[in-house]
């Protein structure tokens, strides 16, 4: 049934039925319609990972999942948003690891239950080939892990859908922590700047600027070089 | 080789950088190289027995996929799980029409796997497509007097209908070792299970399974034994590691892949023998003394 008029939307939140402006994202549609987010909601950008949504376009049998800041509201969209994962996350000190292969298999051994369905990668709004991600963990590619899964939003719609109780993303955040601590290479460059930072060269400056006024800082950086 | 893709599996990423090392070099040596499958998955490691368990088919199925995305028709294992694996699956998806529909239904981010992606081990590659008389051509160092066990297993040979020889009477490893002019010892144990992964759960049993494999073979007078499954290997090396303070001084037993057997008769460097093994090399005739 089609339920737009030239300038609104008919979207559904929570089962009920609201006429919405057409354009609007699914996060402000709903505010649009009066509700508000007290959870599932953070940075408005696409970045946090807060906003889950999970919906079903009219006529249609399969669910979908974005989220709510990033997306259009389309009329005929059934939503529910999904504020929060209750997925359990390993603790563990960075510097005291073994990163070899086994590493993630040990701390999160329920990966070895991926049968590649897939369902993952299906239910990710960033794109990222997950279940791909899942079976490089497997086999100890802790680099290639921590490189399909670097878009990663922390939003926790992979761990909701997968039927083997995975916690992709978790483990994911772990492969890239050891990939940064262990395995990506050393800058010189960044080397040397903390070297300066901790002699001090820089506290004259540094406190200059915090004793300028506005002004004085909008002045100084719109005069700046930018490489 | 047909256009054929490698097929890794976990275990060779993982665990046995040796025998993939030793794989490669071998099949350089014999002009057909190794061409890894692109994103592939694990096998789905324990093929499922139940009829219409058609989710742990899936990991398999992908795996067709990817061969046929890239137009390979053929997969080519090292270790004999995954063999064992993607080909059971391989043979149950294709047999019954009405699954294969399921499963492409199932995968519908995929293309539809539509059947005849052949699953060989590397082992059938080098029988039927290289040939051992080719193998036997290529060697520099022939293995002259060294006695070698060919260990089957069981993922290899059964269930017989995908198995890669007659599953009680296989000869295909001897024909290898043969063609490596090393001497095959046949011993009662080499086609009995090693106890697989029950590693995890009852190693006792598993211990007592590989140690009446590696007594059988030793009192066969073996002094290497050769497998094709990094499995095989954890568990025999561990009950090895038990045993060894048992054997009397100098008797001892190197256990390798297949493959590494091979890289030494070519003399193709791919890597750390175990020391007894290293032993063993050192005392075969080099390739100069191999001139007539």
């Amino acid at each position: 049934m089609n339920t737009s008029s030239e300038n609104t939307i008919r979207i559904y939140v929570m089962g009920s039925a609201y006429e919405v402006p057409r354009g609007l994202t699914i996060m402000s549609a709903m505010e649009h319609a009066g509700w508000r987010f007290t959870r599932g909601a953070g940075c408005r950008s696409g970045f946090c990972g807060a906003c889950s949504t999970v919906y079903r376009q009219e006529g249609d049998y399969r669910l979908r999942f974005v989220l709510a800041c990033q997306t259009e509201a389309e009329d005929g969209m059934y939503l529910v948003q999904l504020p929060f994962t209750p997925a359990p996350r390993v603790s563990y000190t960075l510097a005291e690891l073994n990163p070899d292969e086994n590493v993630l298999l040990q701390h999160y051994p329920e990966i070895a239950r991926c049968v590649s369905c897939n369902t993952c990668t299906k239910a990710c709004p960033q794109d990222i080939e997950v279940m791909d991600y899942i079976q490089a963990a497997l086999r100890g590619d802790i680099a290639q892990t921590a490189s399909l899964s670097f878009d990663c939003i922390q939003c926790g719609l992979c761990s909701m859908r997968c039927p083997a109780d995975i916690k992709h993303y978790h483990m994911a955040q772990m492969a890239r922590r050891i990939y940064g601590r262990y395995m990506s290479p050393v800058t010189a460059h960044l080397e040397e700047r903390i070297a300066e930072i901790e002699k001090g060269v820089y506290e004259e400056e540094v406190e200059a600027l915090v004793k300028m006024t506005r002004s004085e800082l909008e002045e100084i950086y719109a005069a700046r070089v930018v490489e | 080789m047909n256009n054929a893709a490698y097929f890794p599996g976990c275990s060779l990423k993982a665990e046995a950088g040796d025998y993939e090392r030793s794989a490669a070099a071998v099949m350089e040596v014999l002009g057909q190289p190794l061409e890894e499958l692109e994103r592939w998955t694990c096998c789905g490691t324990v093929y499922s027995l139940t009829d219409d368990d058609l989710m742990h088919q899936l990991a398999s199925v992908r795996n067709l996929i990817r061969a046929q995305e890239c137009g390979a028709d053929e997969i080519v294992t090292l270790c004999s799980m995954c063999f064992n694996t993607l080909k059971r699956s391989k043979v149950f998806i294709e047999q019954d029409s009405a699954r294969l529909e399921t499963v492409n239904a199932f995968m519908d981010e995929e293309q539809d796997y539509e059947g005849g992606v052949e699953v060989f081990h590397l082992l059938e590659i080098l029988r039927d497509q290289v040939g051992f008389e080719s193998i036997e051509g290529k060697v520099t160092r022939p293995l002259s007097g060294l006695r070698v066990a060919p260990y089957y297993g069981c993922t290899l040979l059964r269930p017989r209908e995908i198995g890669i020889d007659e599953p009680d009477t296989p000869t295909i490893l001897q024909d290898f070792i043969r063609a490596l002019w090393a001497t095959p010892v046949e011993f009662a144990f080499q086609a009995e299970c090693c106890g697989t992964y029950q590693i995890v759960d009852s190693p006792e049993m598993v211990l007592e399974k590989s140690h009446r494999i590696l007594n059988s073979a030793m009192r066969a007078g073996a002094d290497v034994l050769v497998t094709s499954c990094p499995l095989c290997m954890h568990n025999l090396r561990l009950c090895y590691e038990e045993l060894r303070s048992s054997l009397p001084e100098k008797r001892e037993l190197s256990i390798i892949y297949l493959t590494q057997l091979a890289a030494i008769a070519f003399e193709v460097e791919t890597g750390e023998l175990p020391t007894s093994m290293a032993k063993l090399v050192e005392g075969l005739p080099t390739s100069m003394e191999l001139v007539p």
